[in-house]
């Protein structure tokens, strides 16, 4: 018992004093994390639409496997993009095995199937009469688009805080494609598994309470877009700025 | 102003628009009435553009909708459409408001200024900051249609605008249609179920059922001389008799109703089977008087009595059996003068010009 709160009262002193290993692992976790969240969100947010607005065969199998891809493990997703990136894949001129852009690019395809599906959730949330009002308002096939992921922003944004929550907790992909080198490529979750296996338990702990505390602005995000805090805030200010 | 011809559409297997020919003119309103399910929405998604159909040709102001050059949006934002259930976006009254205008480019200063014109035509000034999420429904519905006037339209179709609101709302939207028709000379067509709204706003009606436009022309063709018996009793024709002409003279006709000689005005000659349809209000109920006191010069004096009395709004609905059953309306104070029940002989008097006289039994 003696070792864990020694082992708290040490991280809580690593953090205090801004411990500068401590805070580069903190501050790469994000870099790589936060680039990968805005990457996928690149991607899944028009493809997304993409996918909602036109019909086409297979549309249910597809959602199917999107959503199936939700819980893909995170080793799997290691495992393919080391194969694509290793110096005999297929894009292994790129160098990207054990660097962050690789582990950006492992962590985005982590998260893009849910971000996905959640996006396209988000849009099949939007009122089917919608679409009717603004194209007879005159809008144009693109202005009607664009309206309609305006108006379902708030669900949006949840998917891509969501992914960013995935991004961040993952062990698998940072592992295997960054390799946990230090200063290089070691993030808050590889780091944690390492120091806890060579009984550095303050440090551990340090590391946890940052990524704990991570999630926690995660959540705390995600409760207020979802009570609609945001919109609250917006009707205080008086509304949403004019384009 | 629009001119549909020969218009079909069919969804899968099923024709729910049935060969329509339909001509709008410049400046009126032109009410759809139908029961709910009847096609009126499709007509309008149809004229909106938001809709192809399946054959026939639409023009509006003499172009051809469907030619391959006709460009689609142009003609769309010549028009605005009110849907039964309004939907506004996620953001303030206002900005719901300036949607078309945004759509079209319009210059910021004119859309502000359009913007509070159109919600000062449907009293909504007061709310322009408000989220339009947080209206009640008869507010909506006039976002609706200060979003749709705010273009300027020179066609605003109206898909039952009052349904699901309370009286009040359906009221104020009523009279704002009116304005909007004679201060702004907007064309107006609206769909509803409610015939006498229908009555109330339309300078001419056009009768939806089952997919076709079964009867067109004025208030009183439509609600006096119905083209058959379904549209009788969609317009609240309750009495329906078959007879047959037994004489005529002139256009006066004596009509064979179940044995009792019934008066009409027709140019059917003798021996035409004929229905005949009577509104309830056209029946006046009197009691049975000694002969020669204080007979009216009515043609049709029929002797009666009360089969059952039911409440009808302000009135008291009585069905009498002349022979054949007859329906009429009474306030609810001649009711209780006359000491009406179940069982009184009563002389439902009846003008001949009151009877529209239809040939044979549709």
């Amino acid at each position: 018992m003696s070792d864990i709160i020694s082992g708290f009262t040490q991280a809580v002193n690593l953090i205090i004093t801004l411990n500068p290993e401590v805070m580069q692992i903190a501050l790469l976790s994000l870099y790589i994390s936060l680039s990968a969240t805005i990457l996928a969100a690149c991607i899944s947010i028009p493809l997304g639409g993409l996918i909602h607005f036109h019909e086409f065969h297979g549309k249910a199998a597809l959602l199917t496997i999107i959503q199936t891809l939700y819980s893909v493990p995170t080793v799997v997703v290691g495992l393919l993009i080391y194969l694509f990136i290793s110096r005999s894949g297929p894009l292994g001129f790129l160098g990207l095995l054990f660097t962050p852009e690789g582990m950006i690019l492992g962590q985005t395809v982590l998260i893009i199937p849910i971000m996905l599906g959640l996006v396209i959730t988000a849009l099949g949330g939007v009122d089917k009469n919608i679409r009717d009002t603004l194209l007879s308002l005159g809008a144009t096939e693109f202005q009607g688009i664009f309206q309609i992921v305006r108006e379902a922003r708030f669900a949006i944004l949840g998917a891509v805080i969501l992914g960013f929550g995935r991004a961040i907790s993952e062990v698998g992909v940072a592992m295997m494609i960054g390799g946990n080198i230090a200063g290089e490529t070691r993030v808050l979750t590889t780091a944690i598994a390492l120091q806890t296996g060579m009984g550095d338990f303050p440090f551990s702990i340090a590391l946890g309470i940052i990524l704990l505390a991570i999630a926690l602005v995660v959540v705390v995000c995600l409760n207020l877009v979802t009570s609609g805090a945001f919109e609250k805030f917006e009707r205080i200010v008086g509304g949403t700025p004019k384009e | 102003m629009i001119r549909l011809t020969g218009i079909t559409k069919i969804f899968g297997k099923t024709e729910v628009i049935k060969e329509i020919d339909l001509e709008i003119k410049d400046g009126e309103v032109f009410t759809l009435i139908g029961p709910s399910g009847s096609g009126k929405t499709t007509i309008l998604r149809i004229i909106d553009l938001l809709e192809k159909p399946t054959s026939g040709r639409y023009f509006f102001k003499g172009e051809d909708t469907g030619s391959p050059g006709a460009d689609e949006l142009a003609i769309r934002r010549r028009m605005a459409m009110v849907f039964q259930k309004p939907s506004v976006l996620n953001t303030t009254v206002e900005e719901n408001v300036a949607f078309g205008l945004k759509f079209r480019k319009t210059d910021p200063a004119a859309i502000t200024e359009r913007v509070t014109s159109a919600l000062d035509l449907v009293g909504l000034s007061h709310l322009s900051g408000r989220r339009a999420v947080t209206l009640s429904g008869g507010e909506m519905q006039r976002v609706a249609i200060a979003r749709a006037m705010v273009t300027r339209p020179e066609l605003l179709l109206m898909d039952e605008p009052t349904a699901n609101l309370d009286p009040v709302s359906s009221d104020v939207i009523e009279s704002l249609i009116r304005r909007i028709n004679t201060e702004h000379k907007t064309t107006i067509i609206l769909a509803t179920h409610d015939m006498a709204q229908g009555q109330r706003l339309a300078d001419r009606i056009g009768v939806v059922m089952d997919g076709g436009l079964v009867q067109q022309g004025t208030i009183q063709d439509i609600f006096f001389r119905p083209n058959g018996q379904r549209i009788a009793r969609f317009v609240g024709i309750d009495s329906i008799m078959t007879g047959i002409v037994t004489r005529n003279t002139g256009g006066h006709a004596f009509i064979d109703v179940n044995g009792v000689c019934i008066e009409a005005i027709t140019p059917l000659q003798p021996r035409s089977r004929v229905e005949l349809y009577l509104r309830p209000e056209e029946v006046t109920i009197s009691l049975p008087v000694p002969s020669g006191q204080g007979v009216k010069s009515t043609r049709n004096r029929l002797a009666g009595t009360i089969t059952k009395i039911l409440p009808n709004g302000p009135f008291i609905r009585l069905t009498i059996d002349c022979g054949f059953p007859l329906i009429a309306l009474v306030t609810r104070l001649s009711s209780e003068d006359l000491h009406l029940a179940v069982g009184t002989a009563v002389i439902a008097e009846i003008k001949a010009t009151a009877i529209h006289v239809h040939a044979g039994p549709s």
